[in-house]
């Protein structure tokens, strides 16, 4: 073992400038892609590197990456929530509901929806945990499960003030202006407040997990169930909270573009699942760490975010974009699993 | 007794083989007649899977000479091994056949895969060809059947079918009863005695000298890679435990005054049926369990661990009652378990955060080290580099993935985890697995060093590994302790007399 490893040393040794160079250009393969990009759409389109342009990509993108923080939360134990998105769309509709139809004010919808995604997710925790359902299944069932629910009570309409409810009744409520300045607020009149807010959150997430004792355990339970409850873990709590973590985040999410669009639009959360699911999985190859990591994350969502909205600024038809974030969500896999793998 | 030269199936003449600076095997000399039975007895690293590798072209000897039928052979492949008529049954059962094929297919699997069957195998010609196969060597089983739905012993009674049908004529079991009941063994060997009588010799490699007692003609000792005894029968088990052992092995311990008690068994059970117990450990002590597969040494740690509860007794830990709920508990407790399998209960695979030895050594002492939340990694990578000196670690630093080390040097790692902080109760599930002999002393004389608090309560199956770090032996069987004794001169003994009273014990059982 140890002759194995000396010997790789000493292949390495002689060509140190190659080895060196080879795992930088890996490490840091997303970033340079990303400047190539920008300075090619900036040649052509000289409006890209505006601040408004910038702040209106990452706007597009705040709620993609909130979701894929959530989703790297219960990567990193070795699970996968693909009710994400669902939990979005659910909080967008509970929300125009609480407000359009219970008439219920700015503070209370956003304190209700995100009991509703800690529910929720809580929920997942236990299918998962107690009944032992596999992860995908039983966050499978969830994501059906709540694309149904939020069709119930309006019977499949959007919500918007003077909708007709199935009983005949119309919603006289309306969005608290509150409400929507959550969605709508540019601080200093240029930065979106739900960019300010994704960073806070993403940050928070990022310390809890890279720099704290229980983001370890997240990993560990991930890495080894066993060998996490035999180091003293509570493995199933941790677990669960992960899924609890996914599903706030998830509502916040659906907060955000509620109070953006000001309306409970029943097809606004369609893509956010695959969106999120695929910055998660580009940010395995970020920085070469070859995990579910949140740095990697948000950069995955910016990554998508910037070339999709470069692409459409060079007049890129708009049915060409699920293609070209599955060939960089293909390329970012092949880099970490495959070119240079040592693992 | 027929000439040698001419009556021989296979014969070792002088074979040695070295890993490195570890000496495997230093000529050996072995050979095997037909019909003949004979076994392989050693203790863990004493060369047995060595030669077994090298008997089915796994690996190739570096010195010495092969001679099969009388004639020099050099088996380069397991291929060439079959082809020369020797066949292996390995200890892992999960790879003796083909999951989702039925029984009647991983019969005919050899001929199906050097194309005898023709592209199109017709499966009523499959069925009737395993069915003959079969009867040939009175196997019952249910040719319908699943691989993957066997049990550990009927797929070995499926692969030594294969082997019999490739006209083996010598078969190679390596530990074959490991897995198995008393009913299963019994089948095993009647199977086992039937392929004598055809003539087909048997290398029987095992610790178990119960198994030995009923079914070799003859046993060989490996120990250190040398021949250290044989007998024929009647065989004398008592002095072939001797051999395996050594005779070094009852002046290591020296006799030490006994420290103030710090935790008592009283009444202790560990299952609904097993009988109660008493034990007292006292503080700075070592004492091993020993037993066979099955007697409980892993259940009593994992209870003292809270990961099984207490079915009855008491347990007390420095004068207060002991009642673990989890292993969290355990370790703020000072009750620290390293589990059985490091790979299984205490290591993380390369690509999950944080799995370097620094993170592992870190893991169980998190709240400890870290009290704020926030990782300190300073702190961690200092006790890192304490571990790895003071255990000899081979590394390059407190980074190094685990996988990148030697089994010895993980385990040294997963060790220095729990020395890491002062334990009160250190446990350690068959912590020599896989180490080799070096790297074993040095976990001993860590084990033996600084030891002045706590007790360590060490579950092996090894008798040779209690000898060496213990100084009290008990002896478990059936979830209870039958024997417990110092180790000293005349602590070895009956030590010793305790277990092949045990192993006699259950030849008795396996023979009616």
């Amino acid at each position: 073992m140890s002759a194995g490893s000396e010997a790789g040393a000493a292949r390495e040794g002689r060509r140190p400038a190659a080895a060196i160079l080879g795992r930088a250009l890996r490490r840091h393969a997303l970033f340079i892609v990303l400047a190539l990009l920008v300075a090619l759409f900036q040649s052509r389109e000289p409006a890209f590197l505006s601040f408004n342009n910038l702040f209106s990509v990452l706007q597009s993108v705040a709620v993609v990456a909130l979701l894929g923080v959530g989703v790297t939360v219960t990567l990193a134990v070795d699970g996968f929530d693909l009710s994400v998105g669902s939990i979005a769309a659910f909080s967008l509709m509970l929300s125009s509901y609480a407000m359009v139809v219970l008439g219920l004010g700015a503070t209370t919808t956003v304190a209700l929806a995100l009991a509703a995604g800690a529910l929720i997710g809580l929920v997942n925790g236990l299918l998962i945990v107690a009944l032992r359902i596999p992860d995908l299944l039983a966050t499978l069932g969830m994501m059906f499960l709540l694309g149904g629910l939020q069709l119930i009570p309006t019977g499949g309409r959007s919500i918007t003030t003077g909708v007709a409810l199935p009983d005949g009744a119309i919603a006289r409520g309306a969005f608290d202006p509150n409400f929507l300045l959550i969605g709508r607020y540019k601080l200093w009149g240029l930065v979106p407040l739900p960019v300010v807010l994704v960073a806070i959150v993403a940050l928070a997430t990022w310390f809890l997990m890279e720099r704290t004792r229980w983001g370890r355990v997240f990993y560990a339970v991930g890495g080894n169930e066993t060998a996490a409850h035999y180091a003293g873990a509570p493995t199933k709590a941790y677990r669960v909270s992960a899924y609890v973590i996914s599903g706030v985040f998830g509502a916040l999410g659906g907060v955000f573009i509620a109070a953006r669009i000001g309306r409970g639009d029943v097809f606004a959360g369609a893509s956010l699942l695959l969106d999120s699911v695929a910055a998660a999985l580009i940010g395995f190859a970020v920085l070469d760490r070859g995990h579910a990591n949140v740095l990697g994350t948000v950069a995955g969502a910016i990554f998508v975010g910037v070339l999709l909205n470069g692409l459409t600024m060079l007049n890129v038809p708009y049915y060409t974009q699920d293609f070209v974030k599955g060939a960089v969500l293909v390329g970012a896999l092949a880099l970490t699993f495959g070119i240079g793998a040592r693992r | 007794m027929l000439s040698r030269d001419t009556s021989t199936i296979i014969e070792w003449r002088s074979v040695s083989k070295r890993f490195g600076a570890t000496i495997a095997l230093d000529g050996v000399d072995l050979e095997v007649r037909p019909g003949e039975v004979v076994a392989l007895l050693g203790a863990n690293g004493a060369g047995k899977s060595t030669l077994a590798k090298i008997a089915s072209g796994v690996l190739r000897p570096d010195s010495g000479a092969v001679v099969l039928e009388g004639q020099p052979a050099t088996l380069t492949s397991p291929r060439a091994a079959r082809e020369a008529g020797v066949a292996v049954v390995h200890q892992r059962t999960d790879q003796l056949g083909a999951p989702g094929l039925d029984v009647a297919h991983n019969l005919v699997l050899d001929q199906l895969c050097d194309g005898g069957h023709g592209w199109l195998a017709r499966p009523s010609r499959i069925r009737a060809r395993a069915a003959a196969m079969a009867a040939e060597i009175g196997l019952d089983l249910d040719l319908s059947a699943d691989f993957s739905s066997l049990g550990p012993a009927r797929r070995q009674l499926v692969a030594i079918a294969r082997a019999v049908a490739a006209d083996a004529k010598l078969l190679l079991l390596d530990e074959p009863t490991a897995s198995l009941s008393a009913k299963e063994v019994a089948t095993l060997f009647s199977l086992i005695d039937r392929l004598r009588s055809r003539g087909v010799g048997v290398l029987y490699i095992s610790h178990r000298m119960a198994d030995i007692g009923r079914i070799a003609d003859r046993f060989v000792v490996l120990r250190n890679g040398r021949i250290a005894g044989e007998q024929v029968r009647p065989f004398d088990f008592k002095l072939a435990i001797r051999q395996m052992i050594g005779r070094d092995v009852e002046t290591t311990a020296e006799p030490r005054p006994r420290g103030a008690p710090l935790a008592r068994f009283e009444g202790l059970r560990l299952t609904p049926g097993s009988a109660p117990f008493d034990l007292e450990l006292a503080a700075g002590e070592i004492v091993a369990v020993v037993g066979g597969l099955g007697a409980g040494k892993s259940r009593l740690l994992r209870t003292l661990y809270g990961l099984e509860p207490v079915v009855g007794g008491i347990i007390t830990l420095g004068g207060a009652p002991w009642r673990p709920k989890n292993p969290a508990e355990a370790v703020a407790n000072g009750v620290f378990l390293a589990g059985e399998d490091r790979w299984a209960t205490s290591l993380m695979p390369a690509a999950t955060p944080a799995s370097d030895i620094a993170g592992t050594i870190a893991l169980p002492h998190r709240k400890a080290w870290f009290p704020l939340g926030w990782v300190d990694a300073a702190r961690e990578r200092k006790a890192a580099l304490g571990a790895i000196e003071t255990l000899r670690i081979r590394c390059n630093g407190p980074a190094d993935s685990l996988e990148k080390l030697s089994g010895g040097n993980q385990q040294k790692v997963v060790i220095g985890r729990w020395r890491a902080e002062p334990s009160r109760l250190l446990l350690l599930d068959e912590p020599f697995q896989g180490v080799d002999i070096g790297a074993r002393r040095d976990l001993v004389e860590s084990l033996r060093a600084s030891r002045a608090e706590g007790a360590t309560l060490v579950a092996v199956s090894d008798v040779e590994e209690a000898l060496e770090c213990a100084d009290r032996v008990a002896v478990l069987r059936d979830h209870t302790i039958v024997a417990l004794h110092e180790v000293d001169r005349g602590g070895v003994d009956a030590i010793l007399n305790a277990l092949s009273a045990i192993e006699d014990e259950s030849t008795a059982e396996v023979s009616h």
